[in-house]
């Protein structure tokens, strides 16, 4: 457990770094052209990369789960960093549901990462949510580890 | 829609072609007895000939031929007739057509015949039919449609229709069409375009480019308009779609999302869910002032509304009470009860055209299944069980449910995945697959063209 908890910090650090050096680079080159490897600042690889871009969710539930609020407090604090981004918040579930409840789950489930967003410093004026319900699936698998990795509030920036 | 003229004739011995009789008294009071009841039926379809029209003019025969085939394959599909074997048949289509010899019917175990001449030539298109009771040698029914050529289909839908409502005592749903979700490519990235086409999946046409997702269209009641969901500008909300035009619009101004709309049975306003912070709520819509009112104010998504054949009532799904289950309130939004309690969750209710049932989709351990529930929630049957299948929508009789099916992937790349509609007597026989070009969900079965 341990052991884990250290291999994270590690990528966090890493990442951390990843996103100082990029910044530099992309001062110096204006953000065009950057090279293979090379990150934009503010960007949504830049999100996915450094701060994770995604909360998952219980069955049937749209509350952040403990172990997901740090994701969006860190993109709470990103945001701030980059006052000029704009983000779409997209709501999914897993397909074990019906199209129309589905796709009111999918928006509280957006709703709710977006509270947390506001909580945590953002601007609502920045964040638009939609909901996809069970119709954008991420992992196309019939199973329960598909599914886990589909009830999902997704992150975009616009 | 089309302008198709319809005269009715009596006593085909006694009137010669082409001079009509005065029509038929109104449906349902010629105080005439059915010939099958419906529920024998079921257990035994009735048995039927349908020998090819004879045909005069350049296409007549052509014509004649192949809206007997429709006629065939509508009656079949509804599993309450059997028609009988062409290779068995012993009079000539010609000679039936002039005068049938019951015996030659009665030898091969047919109860009813159909005959019929089709005239056409240009653009005219003239269908004269009879429907004969074979056991009294009785001519049960005749009548003559005009019409231009390109409707040859749709009388072939009429005939169908009026020889199902003789023999049965109730309207036929064979002159409908079917709104539904045309789903083409891969799964994480679906086109989904708004489609339509006759019950029997003929004349299929897709009504949006796919530009803008479409989901869950709803007929009208005159079958003119479609209330649907669009996703234009990254706003999910409930259009309205006119056939006529091929025009649509947005309803309301809810300043977020709406979906699962339903028509009132008068046509004159939309009852859909908006979600206004964390929770989804039942509005219904006056289509004339456009002005909104909230039936619902609970914490937790109330979705799927549908009103009663009557208007009086709302039947809608909820998990107010933890989980997904079905209540039925006043059209007003007072007095809401639950009336779902079987085992597990209860969703997408719709209330039968005859007011007597509630089609439901139920998931429990993990299989979905389609149900009917009295709607006081009594007398619950599952009709069709599986992997995933949901949305069910009434024909206008309320005998028969359509539906779409899903089936599981293999694979970690969605392989296997598949959409398609169902249809299945209301007594849970005869599920059949429909016929359609791409997977397709959200099926809404129209009521009947007039």
């Amino acid at each position: 457990m341990a052991a884990t908890k250290s291999l994270l910090a590690a990528i966090a650090a890493a990442g951390l770094l990843v996103a100082c050096s990029s910044d530099n680079d992309s001062a110096n080159t204006g953000g065009a052209g950057a090279g293979a490897g090379q990150i934009r600042p503010g960007s949504q690889e830049d999100l996915v990369a450094n701060v994770g871009d995604r909360v998952l969710f219980d069955t049937d539930r749209s509350n952040i789960r403990a172990d997901q609020r740090p994701v969006l407090e860190r993109q709470a604090r990103w945001m701030g960093q980059y006052p000029a981004v704009q983000v779409m918040v997209e709501g999914h579930t897993d397909e074990r549901g019906t199209r129309e409840y589905n796709l009111a789950l999918g928006q509280r489930r957006a709703n709710a990462a977006r509270d947390v967003l506001v909580a945590g410093g953002v601007a609502g004026t920045r964040i638009t949510t939609i909901s996809y319900g069970k119709d954008r699936p991420e992992a196309l698998g019939s199973n329960e580890q598909a599914w886990a990795q589909n009830r999902r509030a997704v992150t975009v920036v616009r | 829609m089309s302008t198709i003229n319809r005269r009715s004739f009596l006593a085909a011995g006694l009137v010669a072609p082409g001079i009509f009789a005065t029509p038929w008294p109104a449906s349902g009071q010629s105080g005439q007895p059915t010939i099958v009841d419906i529920t024998r039926a079921r257990t035994e379809p009735i048995p039927i000939a349908i020998p090819n029209m004879a045909g005069t003019g350049s296409e007549g025969a052509r014509l004649g031929a192949q809206i007997a085939q429709v006629i065939t394959n509508n009656l079949r599909n509804s599993g309450l007739f059997r028609p009988v074997e062409r290779a068995a048949f012993i009079q000539s289509p010609e000679a039936a057509a002039a005068t049938p010899r019951f015996q030659d019917w009665r030898v091969i175990g047919a109860v009813g015949l159909v005959t019929g001449r089709v005239d056409a030539s240009g653009d005219r298109l003239r269908v004269e039919f009879r429907l004969w009771d074979i056991l009294p040698e009785q001519q049960a029914l005749g009548t003559a449609y005009n019409a231009s050529l390109s409707n040859w289909r749709q009388i072939a839908h009429i005939i169908s229709d009026d020889i199902y409502k003789r023999m049965l005592g109730e309207n036929g749903y064979f002159n409908t069409r079917i709104a539904y979700i045309a789903e083409t490519g891969p799964r994480d990235r679906r086109t989904r375009r708004l489609a339509i086409m006759d019950q029997d999946g003929e004349n299929n046409r897709f009504l949006t480019d796919g530009q803008f997702q479409a989901l869950t269209p709803r007929f009208h009641p005159n079958a003119t308009q479609i209330a649907f969901m669009s996703y234009q500008r990254n706003e999910p909300r409930v259009y309205l779609f006119s056939l006529g035009s091929g025009r649509q619009e947005v309803l309301g101004n809810f300043g977020g999302m709406t979906l699962s709309p339903r028509f009132s049975p008068d046509g004159r306003s939309v009852v859909l869910s908006a979600i206004r912070g964390g929770d989804a709520n039942i509005f219904v819509v006056d289509l004339a002032s456009r002005r909104e009112r909230q039936l619902t104010n609970s914490p937790g998504l109330d979705v799927s509304p549908c009103f009663s054949p009557d208007g009086t009532q709302i039947v809608f799904n909820s998990d107010r009470g933890g989980d997904q289950q079905l209540y039925v309130m006043d059209a007003n939004g007072g007095g809401a009860r639950r009336i779902s309690f079987g085992n597990g969750r209860y969703a997408t209710p719709v209330w039968s055209p005859r007011g007597d049932l509630i089609a439901f989709t139920r998931i429990s351990r993990g299989q979905f299944a389609i149900g009917v529930m009295r709607p006081d929630g009594s007398g619950e049957r599952i009709l069709s069980e599986g992997w995933a299948m949901e949305g069910p929508t009434f024909a206008p009789n309320g005998r028969v449910i359509m539906f779409y099916r899903e089936s599981a992937s293999r694979d970690q790349r969605g392989a296997g995945y598949s959409a398609r509609l169902s249809s299945i007597d209301i007594a849970g026989f005869n599920e059949r697959q429909i016929v359609t070009p791409t997977d397709a969900t959200d099926p809404s079965w129209s009521p009947l063209i007039s």
